[in-house]
């Protein structure tokens, strides 16, 4: 555990007064507040450093004993056990960051132990993040899943149409508040695995289906599979290879618009046979000849 | 016709301890919608959370109306940023994986 310098977070001297002390926290805590840095770890890491030396510096008996004992934290206890013999009171302040997740440092909570959390203060519980892998077929359909974070069940609707690095917000799924104060939120990204025969952009799909020479050239019919079946489709006469075909509305369903889809790219890939046997090489190449 | 859950801006005052005066001056900026009903102001529940975020940043970060029209401004570019961000690396993984 390292001795943390709350002077250095908040960019202050140690002789800096009340008024510095509310100042410099205010200004960082407008530059890295989490209302104000969205899904930023480290900005909220940094909120929380800023937070933590706040907590210490603006609370006159903690900087007392931080003044004393910073740098030798272990001798802090003493100072604890005459401090109680004291019994001396003070008031807690009335701030509070909703946002914020309160999480004290070792060093916090080996000098102070729970002392911040004591306080009638209320806050918002920690958010949690986690991570949803869905494969492209389960992200077309709406379907149900249970999550399990942090021992607790959670049974979710994940809507049809979900786009890869999406977050979906859970209010109040993440940890309970403190103080009675609100719970916090559980964020979802969804992680969406690619797929071996189609291509997702937004709500188009794209995929690449072979044709022989014949059909490409003499026109005829191919069949196709979507994600949601087998499709079976005209190959027009003289279809030249990197021919691409829309089929509309065969694609990915739109996020939370029921019924609206995207639709279905499909690039010919024509096959020139190989491995001629004599006969058809005859045929080849007396067709080569009335060109 | 659908029911829209809605909470009373008196006890959501009294809960955070702000004047109600700071949901007018919102209201007024466009940045909260407030129903009235019987002459009694209620706030609709899904503007709770950006309420509450208006509320931290008026008074715990100090910031004024004024700053906080531009902060809710930018924050929503910036999510609309992020979103297409997100479009654009999928967009963009297409061509790496092939």
């Amino acid at each position: 555990m390292e001795f943390i310098d709350y002077y250095q977070i908040l960019g202050i001297d140690n002789k800096a007064t009340e008024e510095d002390i509310k100042k410099a926290y205010r200004k960082l805590a407008r530059k890295f507040h989490p209302d104000l840095n969205p899904n930023d770890k480290q900005a909220h890491q940094k909120f929380q450093q800023i937070n933590e030396a706040n907590e210490v510096l603006s609370d006159p008996e903690k900087r007392k004993k931080y003044d004393l004992y910073g740098k030798d934290w272990q001798h802090a206890e003493q100072f604890e056990q005459q401090k109680q013999q004291r019994q001396s009171q003070h008031s807690g302040r009335q701030q509070f960051y909703g946002e914020s997740e309160h999480d004290f440092s070792d060093f916090f909570e080996s000098m102070f132990g729970g002392s911040a959390r004591s306080r009638q203060t209320k806050f918002k519980g920690q958010d949690y993040n986690a991570e949803l892998k869905l494969s492209l077929t389960e992200a077309m359909e709406t379907h149900q899943q249970t999550l399990t974070v942090n021992g607790k069940n959670i049974r979710i609707t994940i809507p049809a149409g979900i786009e890869n690095g999406q977050v979906i917000k859970l209010k109040s799924y993440g940890a309970p508040g403190i103080n009675g104060g609100p719970a916090g939120d559980l964020y979802i990204t969804f992680s969406i695995t690619g797929h071996p025969h189609f291509k997702r952009s937004g709500n188009d799909l794209y995929t690449t289906t072979s044709i022989d020479l014949y059909t490409a050239v003499l026109g005829g019919e191919t069949t196709i599979d979507t994600l949601k079946g087998k499709v079976k489709l005209k190959v027009n006469p003289g279809t030249q290879n990197g021919t691409k075909i829309r089929l509309k509305g065969k694609g990915f369903p739109v996020y939370k618009k029921d019924g609206e889809f995207g639709d279905l790219y499909i690039t010919y890939h024509v096959i020139v046979p190989t491995n001629l046997n004599d006969k058809q090489k005859e045929l080849f190449f007396e067709l080569s000849k009335l060109k | 016709m659908q029911n829209e859950e809605m909470i009373s801006a008196d006890e959501f005052c009294i809960h955070y301890n702000i004047e109600k005066s700071f949901l007018y001056s919102l209201k007024d900026s466009g940045l909260l919608e407030i129903t009235m009903v019987e002459e009694k102001i209620f706030v609709p529940v899904h503007q709770l959370s950006q309420l509450e975020k208006l509320v931290r940043l008026y008074y715990e970060m100090d910031i004024n109306l004024e700053g906080i029209e531009t902060i809710t401004y930018l924050l929503q570019r910036m999510n609309e940023m992020q979103q297409q961000i997100i479009h654009l690396r999928n967009q963009l993984s297409i061509y790496e994986n092939e």
